[in-house]
């Protein structure tokens, strides 16, 4: 299916830079959007500039105090430790100069997206700035330090009043978009994510339902660290159908980390470009089901930002505006201009090999595992809609 | 900690005339498992468990005698004497009376009167946020010689790179005492750096290093 889609991006979006040696880059952004230039899916009439959100809008969900911290830091005006009580100034979230004017535009990138949609201009927007799930009412964390996720589902349920559907399938937990609505009946979240055993932010559990008139309205597939493609995709699929069904949601929003691949440095799951076809047309086909075509795509986390994230993201683009994925090779023009940048050799094609994963030894018992896993998440949208 | 942080004051409490019957209504409606059994004084004299409460009650097969058994008082079937903590006693300390004992329940008692109950839950609980499991964290484990010094060396490795450590806890390695193994929760997402510098250190790590195979 074709469908009309817009493009959030100008070049205001790559402020949000933390330094040379951080993992979470916006030139992956660039690199997405050269690549859909590349390959002649990406329009110039397509692209839209992102607004600025505004310091009411981000209070729609971030603390007066904290945007006031934010601006402060961001202009040099904060004492040495001023800012550990909001998460700033760590390694993983460290003061840069203008950030708050930054993280401004990323979130206000994901209003525009919103705007475009819900004005029926457009039936889809993509917003690969935006993602930022980690990010609390007054605290920044794992990168994150406006939720644009969080802010713009406030700002749908004001405006539009609309009942959301989130889903995260970074390979983090979606903790702060998640808390943000763990009360509400209106937002129903799922996460599918590596367990948070080990990694970060160590939440995500099953029997995270929400809580008060939200219970059941948070979902939460916590899958094992070496999980690959067919047992991603069987636990995912299963659970974004069946919840789609339970919830019948008014309009999607998706959050495209592309950090569960097997290249990325920061997570265990060894999963390779196939679920990055098969996440967008999901959302697609779900969207097109229950909302009429509203489906609002973010970017995320992502850290192999050569080999992994643009061609993860450029997907869910081409999914978005010709209803399929590319195949075969990558554009020469995109390779030849940045394989001199890359200190790896770039991918020449949009599929993966499957060689590219290690041998896992306890792949039976993984999958099993996380079988048992989406049985147990979906415990009870059975027993309400049977 | 203390006892006196994790236990709850506002307890539910019988007499030891008390019948069955109110027994079993209580357990019900409050959702608990125990009551303490006390004087007019508060001083505990017995306990009654939902399972004391259970095995005298009788089965429905003796319908006649059934009226009569639930009249029975509570100090006819309550256990005494009863093992009570002080408040400020510390949780491990209750820890090992639930594992020495396999009581589920504890009656907190100062001045020999009840201000208190600590439950397995309540133990389970602590345990949880001493594991610093519920705050945003990465997990790290390191194997150290075990050796006076070694704990303050690998934390000033997370101290320069400014990394926030939520939860420490040490553990026996195996069944070698020449070794721990240090568990760290620190605040943050992206650990490499730390696990670099831990590495260069001569660290060995026990999470992460299990890859089944090279991530390049
Ligand atoms: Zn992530």
């Amino acid at each position: 299916m074709k469908c009309d889609a817009s493009f959030v991006f100008s070049d205001a979006m790559l402020g949000y830079h933390f330094n040379a040696d951080h993992p979470f880059n916006q030139k992956r952004v660039v690199l997405a959007k050269e690549l859909l230039a590349a390959a002649n899916t990406l329009d110039e009439s397509q692209i839209i500039a992102p607004k600025k959100a505004t310091e009411d809008e981000l209070a729609l969900f971030h603390d007066r105090a904290y945007i006031q911290a934010i601006k402060k830091a961001g202009e040099g005006l904060l004492q040495d430790d001023g800012g550990l009580e909001y998460g700033i100034g760590t390694e993983d979230t460290p003061i840069f100069q203008n950030m708050h004017d930054a993280s401004s535009y990323l979130v206000g990138g994901t209003l525009t997206a919103v705007d475009a949609v819900l004005s029926g201009k457009v039936s889809h927007a993509l917003n690969l700035g935006g993602g930022l799930h980690h990010g609390f009412k007054r605290r920044a964390a794992g990168f994150c330090i406006y939720n644009d996720a969080a802010v713009a589902i406030k700002y749908i349920r004001e405006k539009y009043n609309l009942k959301v559907l989130y889903v995260d399938t970074d390979a983090h937990h979606g903790d702060g978009v998640q808390w943000a609505f763990y009360e509400d009946p209106n937002v129903c979240t799922l996460s599918i994510h590596e367990t948070g055993r080990y990694l970060f932010p160590g939440t995500g559990n099953i029997n995270e339902r929400g809580i008060k008139d939200g219970h059941g309205y948070a979902f939460n597939l916590p899958i094992d660290a070496f999980t690959e493609d067919d047992s991603f995709l069987q636990v995912y699929e299963a659970a974004f159908k069946e919840i789609a069904e339970y919830f019948q949601p008014d309009i999607i929003i998706t959050q495209n980390g592309a950090d569960a691949h097997c290249y990325d440095p920061l997570t265990h799951l060894c999963a390779t470009m196939a679920i990055y076809e098969k996440i967008p047309a999901l959302a697609h086909e779900l969207s097109h089901t229950y909302c009429n075509g509203k489906w609002i795509a973010l970017g995320g986390g992502g850290y192999d930002s050569w080999r992994v994230v643009p061609r993860a993201w450029a997907q869910i683009w081409n999914v978005m505006t010709t209803g399929k994925h590319k195949l075969g090779d990558i554009p020469e023009d995109w390779l030849s201009k940045w394989q001199m940048e890359s200190p790896v050799s770039l991918p020449a094609t949009w599929q993966d090999d499957k060689n590219i994963v290690p041998t896992i030894p306890r792949k039976k018992d993984i999958t099993e595992k996380n079988y048992k896993v989406l049985q147990s998440a979906l415990k009870y949208t059975k027993h309400r809609h049977t | 900690m203390l006892v006196e942080e994790i236990m709850n004051p506002d307890v539910i409490t019988l007499t030891p005339d008390a019948t069955i019957a109110e027994a079993l209504t209580v357990l019900h409606e409050n959702r608990i498992r125990h009551i303490p059994i006390v004087d007019d004084q508060l001083h505990v004299i017995g306990i009654v468990s939902d399972r004391d409460v259970r095995d005298a009650s009788p089965s429905i097969l003796q319908k006649d005698s059934a009226e009569k058994v639930l009249q029975n008082e509570l100090k006819s079937i309550m256990s005494h004497p009863v093992v009570t903590v002080h408040p400020l006693d510390f949780v491990e300390e209750v820890a090992s009376i639930f594992y020495d004992e396999e009581f589920a329940c504890v009656p907190v008692v100062r001045d020999y009167k009840l201000v208190g109950m600590v439950t397995e839950k309540d133990m389970l609980y602590t345990l949880i946020h001493l594991t610093g499991t519920n705050v945003q964290s990465s997990h790290i484990e390191v194997k150290v010689p075990h050796k006076p010094g070694i704990l303050p060396e690998v934390a000033s490795v997370f101290g320069k790179r400014k990394t926030n450590i939520t939860s420490v806890l040490v553990y026996p390695f195996k069944n070698d005492p020449n070794y721990k193994i240090l568990v760290f929760r620190i605040q943050t997402m992206n650990p490499m750096p730390v696990i670099n510098d831990l590495r260069e250190c001569g660290y060995e790590l026990m999470w992460p290093n299990n890859m089944t195979g090279p991530k390049s």
